[in-house]
């Protein structure tokens, strides 16, 4: 009889954010990603500077201590391209560091698309490329070689798990949903529909969103969450079942709950209580899928999100700018591909990161809940003018560098 | 003679063409010998005149006062804490403390009119204080109405009334437009005899400060120019009044039978959100380039930019814009809701409804290098003739004429 244990995965990400790119910048300038204004929320290196040093650095720290302390700590990262590049560029000992977790052998980076996408949806040889891309970017860096895959937002169906089971991955991970588990437990590793290798894990929301969202909420009628109630909790959850898949990005930790809510030492002290106990362990996401047989096959014909009470992709694809915006952004495909020039190929990728999406998202700007609106720009209607802006730029390039693509408008 | 004009600003600390139109009206009054004491609402130095004597009624600055919008009733000041002007929370106090300088000004005596001469609701209750005190015929100059403003609904209760009650006690009215006098005739009920048509022009000599158009500017529409798109602009504020939607859904119509099109949406507004919204419901937004507020160099490069300058208003008493784009060589198509249709005639003209003509104009003017050719050279010769020089001919006219009716009436 194996262990129970806790499939602890942290998602690593950041985008390229565009700043306030008019009309009057578009053909005339091409530094969509770059804010010279140090105040600026579209700032990339202010911003990951920032998230560097509440999150990235001491949350890594406490990873490696608590790799070192306890033999059976272990968890699974996936980090962005986009992410690694803003490291390598804004900091470096970022990198080293994670390299370190990664040396330790127990720690495991999973697959994704480089560029945070949701190519999935728009061409399948874009994203073949850049789960590629992205391969080979851990294997540069890491030496590694990534057996595992989340798509972006852990946008999930049936035929993208049948994709990568052809593909070749071991594993794939999803949203836990109960209208797709019904009476089933996420605590369990599964099958998904039309495969023939691959094995499922499923995010045990409640669990994950206690620390990702509430931890700090003090509106919430359990705060403040302390150790002993978690550990009871995941006790009471995990009780005669194999495992727990707690999800969550990692800037959960220092960046969206903040050190001062002692969101750190909660969750050194967590680990080690539950380590406390020998019947207990933790287990990257390979080792999950390999200790345990699926108790079953999980179909989910449309897409589940991580997202939203709807759990679907509305946040990213559910306006009509949004689609607009995606659809004329994926019809420059071949055109940019074909001119093989780096440059413009990569500010081509970086358009296609989810978060600019979302950032047109106008469902909660609607309802005037505008604090649910994380967004680097006043209002989504703004996101998109400059989004379309780039766009138009992409295209100007495209005809008066390579003599191809028809601009248009 | 001497005038007291009550104005709401003046350039350069202008939001729109009030402040445009004043000035040269102003100007072209003052050019034939008349003296005037203009009042505007706030304190700023105006370098550029010295034709007339400008009075400063509160310490607010213009900007402050940008922000109460000079055509929209429905804007508040927020956040000036300052202890001397925190009183001044809305437009109806900047109104009150308006009326209040002007009553002091007046008492002071320092001089008598022959005629008080208020431009808009804004200046209205200080145009009839005015008239009380000093027994001098009241002119009210209606530049637009609420009427306009609110895209014919019947708008803000407050500043139609204050509206009304200016309309009555006038001794003249000034209409900048028939559209406009008609409005006044029906929505307010004032005798159609009370009221006279003056139309304002245009300064082409303003133009010449050495602009030159610079193509890098709107860089990437001229690249689409080259590719042998048409360029349709609007240059205005983005408010329901514009009617804009209805330019939108022309461009969304016309784009289906001919796809070389842009459209340069040139300005700031409450409803640009909408704007966007639909422009992507109708599969537009890729074609329509929202460029924000614009200023200076890039507000004249949006004329130059353009082939095709359409003014969609719902109600625009008279739309100086479309003079201002017909300097930049552009062809025009106008509402026929607009007074500026009333004085051009090598224009093309829809109702501002008609989506499907509107449409048809874009595309046959997109489609046709003479009809193109023929509307910009032929409106170019006609809206030069339109000079503030008459203008202030007709007004010389009408300030002579104001007293006497009112004098027989006494008799």
């Amino acid at each position: 009889m194996s262990k129970r244990g806790i499939t602890l995965y942290l998602h690593v990400h950041q985008p390229y954010r565009l700043r306030d790119y008019t009309v009057f910048d578009t053909a005339n300038t091409h530094d969509y990603f770059v804010d010279p204004d140090p105040l600026s929320g579209r700032n990339n290196e202010k911003i990951f500077r920032k998230v560097a040093d509440k999150s990235y650095r001491p949350m890594n720290q406490l990873l490696e201590k608590l790799l070192q302390t306890h033999p059976d700590f272990k968890v699974s990262l996936s980090i962005t391209g986009t992410l690694l590049e803003q490291a390598e560029q804004w900091g470096q000992d970022v990198i080293d560091s994670f390299r370190r977790l990664v040396e330790t052998g127990r720690v495991e980076i999973v697959a994704e698309t480089y560029h945070h996408s949701l190519a999935f949806f728009y061409s399948r040889a874009e994203f073949e490329s850049q789960v590629e891309a992205h391969k080979a970017k851990i294997r540069e860096l890491f030496g590694v070689e990534t057996s595992v895959f989340r798509n972006t937002e852990l946008a999930y169906n049936d035929e993208l798990a049948q994709w990568a089971d052809q593909y070749g991955f071991k594993g794939i991970l999803a949203e836990g949903w109960d209208p797709v588990l019904d009476w089933r437990s996420p605590n369990f590793v599964y099958r998904p529909e039309g495969t023939k290798d691959i094995s499922l894990l499923m995010k045990n929301y409640r669990l994950s969103d206690d620390l990702a969202f509430r931890f700090s909420n003090k509106s919430w009628a359990e705060w403040p969450l302390t150790v002993d109630k978690y550990s009871e909790w995941m006790n009471a959850s995990i009780n005669d079942q194999p495992l727990v898949n707690l999800f969550m990005d990692y800037e959960t930790f220092g960046e969206h709950q903040w050190a001062d809510t002692g969101i750190f030492d909660f969750f050194e002290d967590f680990v080690g209580r539950w380590l406390a106990d020998e019947n207990n362990t933790f287990y990257t996401v390979s080792e999950a899928i390999e200790a345990h047989s699926p108790a079953g096959t999980i179909s989910m014909p449309s897409t589940v999100t991580w997202a939203d009470a709807e759990r679907d992709l509305t946040a990213w694809i559910g306006n009509s700018m949004q689609k607009e915006a995606l659809q004329h952004l994926y019809a420059l495909e071949k055109d940019i591909l074909r001119t093989e020039d780096d440059q413009l190929i990569s500010d081509w990728r970086r358009l296609q990161t989810s978060d600019h999406a979302y950032y047109m998202c106008t469902k909660w700007f609607t309802d005037g809940d505008v604090h649910a609106y994380f967004s680097p720009y006043e209002s989504p209607y703004d996101a998109f003018l400059y989004y379309m802006n780039a766009i138009r730029d992409l295209r100007w390039r495209l005809h008066a560098h390579h003599k191809t693509g028809g601009l248009s408008g | 003679m001497n005038i007291l004009m009550l104005g709401w600003e003046l350039p350069p600390h202008n939001s729109g063409g009030l402040g445009v139109a004043c000035y040269h009206l102003a100007k072209a009054l003052a050019l034939k010998g008349t003296s005037i004491d203009f009042v505007v609402p706030y304190s700023a130095v105006h370098e550029n005149i010295d034709f007339m004597t400008v009075h400063n009624a509160t310490k607010l600055s213009p900007l402050d006062r940008y922000g109460l919008g000079a055509y929209d009733s429905k804007f508040l000041i927020s956040g000036n804490n300052d202890a001397e002007t925190s009183h001044l929370t809305d437009i109806r106090s900047v109104q009150r403390q308006y009326t209040k300088y002007v009553e002091r000004h007046i008492e002071k005596g320092v001089a008598t009119y022959d005629a008080i001469h208020a431009h808009d609701w804004l200046t209205m209750e200080a145009g009839i204080r005015a008239k009380q005190m000093t027994d001098a015929p009241l002119i009210v100059h209606v530049h637009s109405t609420e009427f306009d403003r609110s895209g014919g609904a019947s708008g803000n209760p407050i500043a139609r009334e204050i509206e009304y009650q200016g309309l009555i006690v006038a001794d003249r009215i000034i209409a900048v437009s028939a559209v406009t006098k008609r409005i006044i005739i029906e929505q307010y009920g004032i005798p159609a005899d009370k009221i006279e048509v003056v139309h304002n022009a245009i300064d082409t000599a303003s133009f010449d400060d050495g602009y030159e158009y610079d193509r890098r500017t709107y860089k990437y529409l001229e690249s689409l120019k080259s590719e042998g798109y048409t360029v349709i602009s609007a240059v205005t504020r983005l408010t329901i009044q514009k009617g804009l939607t209805n330019l939108v859904r022309a461009l969304a119509m016309a784009s289906e039978k001919y796809d070389r099109l842009a459209l340069l949406l040139a300005g700031d507004g409450e409803q640009r959100d909408e704007l966007i919204s639909l422009a992507s419901e109708l599969g537009v937004s890729d074609k329509i380039f929202f460029t924000g507020f614009v200023r200076g160099k890039q507000w004249r490069d949006s004329y130059s930019v353009s082939d095709v300058f359409v003014l969609s208003s719902i109600s625009e008493p008279f739309g100086l814009t479309a003079l201002e784009a017909a300097h930049h060589d552009t062809a025009l198509v106008l509402s026929k809701q607009s007074g500026v249709a009333e004085v051009l005639h090598n224009v093309l003209k829809y109702d501002f409804w008609d989506v499907e003509r509107l449409a048809d104009q874009i595309v046959g003017v997109a489609t046709s290098p003479a009809l193109k050719t023929s509307l910009k050279q032929n409106v170019m010769q006609e809206y030069a003739q339109l000079s503030w020089d008459d203008v202030a001919a007709q007004l010389h006219i009408l300030y002579g004429a104001a007293r006497q009716p009112r004098e027989r009436v006494l008799v």
